[in-house]
């Protein structure tokens, strides 16, 4: 479930009001460093005393965001070259939302017409997977994008990001864990590959939360049902670290997520499965160490048929306390969705 | 069995003038009485007639209020729909002559370049909390701009728009907008834009609010206008700000004629403004003869209409296209959108219960920018 060389990971939901990182730490009895990333936060990146405070002292932020500025002003080319990347990823997300709302404009049809119900079931899942199979030829042409950008514009190689590498190597290797905040999914993504964070995080204890933990995961989905411009689709944006396999985080479900829409979720759900679609409000926690997953609070799948075992949480709630009751998804053996244990003793 | 309406209370009781104080000072009672889908107008005082001025197109355009038997108190009940929004008048008949006056009960105005009209909020109108200023949304800068225009022959001036936490070495989207002070002043769009920007709905954008001395005529389908806006104004703003030089990341804007000016500059220069955002477009246009009912001042925007529609073409990527349903040109827009659709271009197009109005294209200034520049807000997660 968690990539071979990382001790534990631990997605979090929300840390801005209430934060649960602090039980989490305790949790898996992590006592040293602990690096800090920040990156999604963009321009904003060290505005992080709150963080560090409530870490006592102990984190040290490694500036993606401002490391990846400087590599850009002191190389030019990588930075032409990067943009350039850009508009091309601009356009194929593009392109891949023009397919997507014709495809689901299309189940959507079909799913409101009448007909034998052997044949409805036969074209829904038809539906499904034409969806599944534009969602998967985006992750490939995303794949292979990047392939033909390392191996034309070699990043590893430039002096700027060999010189940054070393030293974030450096201060990862004191720590014992590093922290992922949210922020702008796409732009902590950027930093984190730009950096090979996947080399350098080898061996330490993962804790990350809101576009952090979307970031670590297989692949990233972008999603928001009340969005000004009217209810889109959920997009694929492109693979992520794969910290934490066979999952979708959506991050904030309680504000992003039309919960009562069961129809809307379904076809989510069976987007991408046999991955489980885990909806993680505020306070709520998942674990995963190297023996398995260890039980989790507040989080909650959402089931193949649309439901979900959401309780909006009392206005009140004692610290560390779980925000509502989990349960197990179909799709997802490997997750104990179950009654929250008691600490884990590491 | 449904209430009585207010008015009919006070009627039904043989009212004095007594009695049209105390309907006047109902607690919490405001003017026009909204009740529900009916909505009555009154006025009180002497005359020999009053009547509400309106720009419903659809309804009689002038309607007169009638007066309550032994009171100087005239009303006139009508059907809005929900959500509606509808700016009037009332003309004061005395002594064989008249006068158009705000209604001095409501103060909820609406104001445009030649003064103001009262508002009428139908049941379920408000004015979208977005168009409000937020001491949360930090504040975009406003810097007036001159430039000599060698199409045009004279100087054009308006203003620039950098968002509040513009940085030189990032690109921004650049926003054209026709009748620019009018936006600012009138649909309060640097609010807007602050809002929006601050609520991730829209990314980060440069915005040109331009004006025309002369817009009846620059903006009518004019061959030197839209050479200025793309070989001129264009070359210039990208040589000295930071903009992302694709079409997708340009965008011409206009309202009434402005949108003619828009639509028409885009269609001389094909795939260079990307994003079209056409508020109440006078896209007048005839199916026989060349001379439409709205007289001579349309007939080169006739001309281009009769164009597009003989031979539409995609000439931009997305436009978003908006209109209300109590303006005459709600015909010639629904007319177009389908023309346009079928050329592969995106189209939105919105209706709003609205009028030919500045108020009316603030309200649909949010799903319009965030349709054609969706924000990053699909891509935070804090």
């Amino acid at each position: 479930m968690i990539a071979g060389e990382l001790p534990a990971v631990v997605l979090l939901g929300a840390q801005r009001y209430n934060p649960t990182l602090g039980d989490a730490i305790e949790e898996l009895g992590v006592r040293g460093k602990i690096a800090t990333i920040t990156a999604g936060w963009q321009e904003r990146e060290d505005d992080d005393a709150d963080l560090k405070a409530y870490l006592g002292g102990r984190a040290v932020n490694l500036s993606l965001h401002a490391r990846g500025e400087d590599v850009f002003r002191r190389d030019p080319e990588l930075l032409a070259a990067h943009r350039e990347r850009q508009a091309v990823l601009r356009h194929r997300q593009d392109f891949y939302r023009v397919r997507l709302e014709h495809a689901l404009d299309a189940q959507h049809v079909i799913d409101q017409r009448s007909a034998p119900d052997e044949i409805l079931e036969d074209e829904a899942r038809t539906s499904i997977d034409a969806i599944r199979n534009i969602d998967a030829l985006h992750l490939d042409r995303c794949a292979r994008d990047r392939k033909d950008f390392d191996a034309r514009h070699k990043p590893d190689e430039h002096a700027a990001v060999v010189e940054h590498r070393a030293a974030l190597k450096a201060i990862v290797e004191e720590c014992d864990a590093i922290a992922i905040a949210g922020g702008h999914v796409a732009s902590l993504l950027n930093r984190l590959r730009l950096f090979r964070i996947d080399e350098i995080a080898r061996g330490k204890t993962i804790f990350a939360w809101c576009a952090g933990a979307m970031a670590i995961c297989e692949r990233v989905v972008l999603f928001h049902d009340s969005p000004p411009q009217g209810p889109g689709a959920a997009e694929v944006l492109d693979a992520g670290l794969g910290f934490v396999g066979d999952v979708v985080v959506f991050p904030q479900p309680e504000f992003r997520l039309k919960l009562a829409d069961r129809p809307r979720l379904r076809v989510m759900v069976r987007r991408f499965a046999p991955a489980t679609c885990l909806a993680m409000p505020a306070r709520s926690r998942v674990t995963w160490l190297r023996a398995g997953p260890l039980a989790p609070y507040g989080a909650f799948a959402i089931r193949d048929d649309g439901t979900h075992s959401y309780d909006p949480p009392p206005r009140s709630r004692p610290s560390g306390s779980p925000s509502t009751s989990v349960e197990l998804s179909p799709s997802s053996t490997a997750l104990p969705f179950s009654p929250p244990s008691k600490r884990y003793a590491s | 069995m449904n209430r009585p309406l207010a008015i009919q209370e006070l009627i039904k009781f043989s009212p004095d003038g007594a009695k049209v104080d105390a309907f006047f000072g109902v607690p919490g009672r405001t003017f026009p009485v909204v009740e529900g889908p009916h909505a009555t107008f009154v006025w009180r005082g002497e005359a020999d007639g009053v009547t509400l001025q309106h720009w419903i197109f659809g309804l009689e355009s002038s309607s007169s209020l009638a007066r309550v038997a032994n009171t100087d108190l005239w009303y006139l009940t009508l059907d809005i729909p929900h959500g509606s929004r509808v700016e009037y008048k009332l003309e004061i008949h005395r002594h064989g002559g008249s006068q158009w006056i705000e209604d001095p009960r409501n103060a909820n105005r609406a104001r445009d370049p030649f003064g103001a009209n009262s508002v009428l909020q139908g049941e379920g109108y408000e004015v979208p909390d977005w168009a409000f200023p937020d001491d949360d949304a930090r504040s975009g800068m406003l810097d007036p701009f001159s430039f000599h225009s060698k199409s045009l022959g004279g100087m054009r001036h308006g203003s620039i728009y950098l968002p509040a936490r513009f940085r030189k070495t990032r690109l921004y989207p650049l926003v054209v907008v026709h009748d620019g002070s009018d936006y600012v002043n009138f649909a309060r769009m640097k609010v807007v834009l602050d809002n929006l920007i601050h609520r991730l709905e829209i990314p980060d954008m440069i915005v040109a609010f331009t004006d025309s001395p002369d817009r009846l005529h620059e903006y009518a389908n004019d061959e030197a206008h839209a050479r200025f806006l793309t070989e001129e104004l264009l070359p210039d703003l990208t040589g000295r700000l930071p903009l992302l030089d694709r079409p997708q990341a340009r965008c011409l804007m206009g309202a009434s004629f402005g949108a003619v000016a828009a639509f028409s500059t885009a269609c001389r220069y094909p795939d260079v403004w990307g994003r079209l955002l056409l508020q109440s477009g006078s896209f007048a246009f005839t199916d026989i003869g060349k001379r439409n009912r709205r007289g001579p001042l349309f007939d080169r925007v006739v001309e281009f209409v009769n164009q597009i529609r003989e031979q539409p073409t995609a000439v931009s990527e997305r436009i978003f296209m908006s209109c209300g349903v109590y303006e005459s040109l709600i015909y010639e827009n629904r007319s177009l959108v389908p023309l346009l659709d079928a050329t592969g271009m995106q189209v939105k197009f919105v209706e709003a219960r609205d009028g030919h109005n500045w108020e009316n294209w603030r309200d649909r200034l949010r799903e319009g920018l965030s349709w054609l520049f969706p924000g990053p807000l699909m891509f935070v997660y804090e």
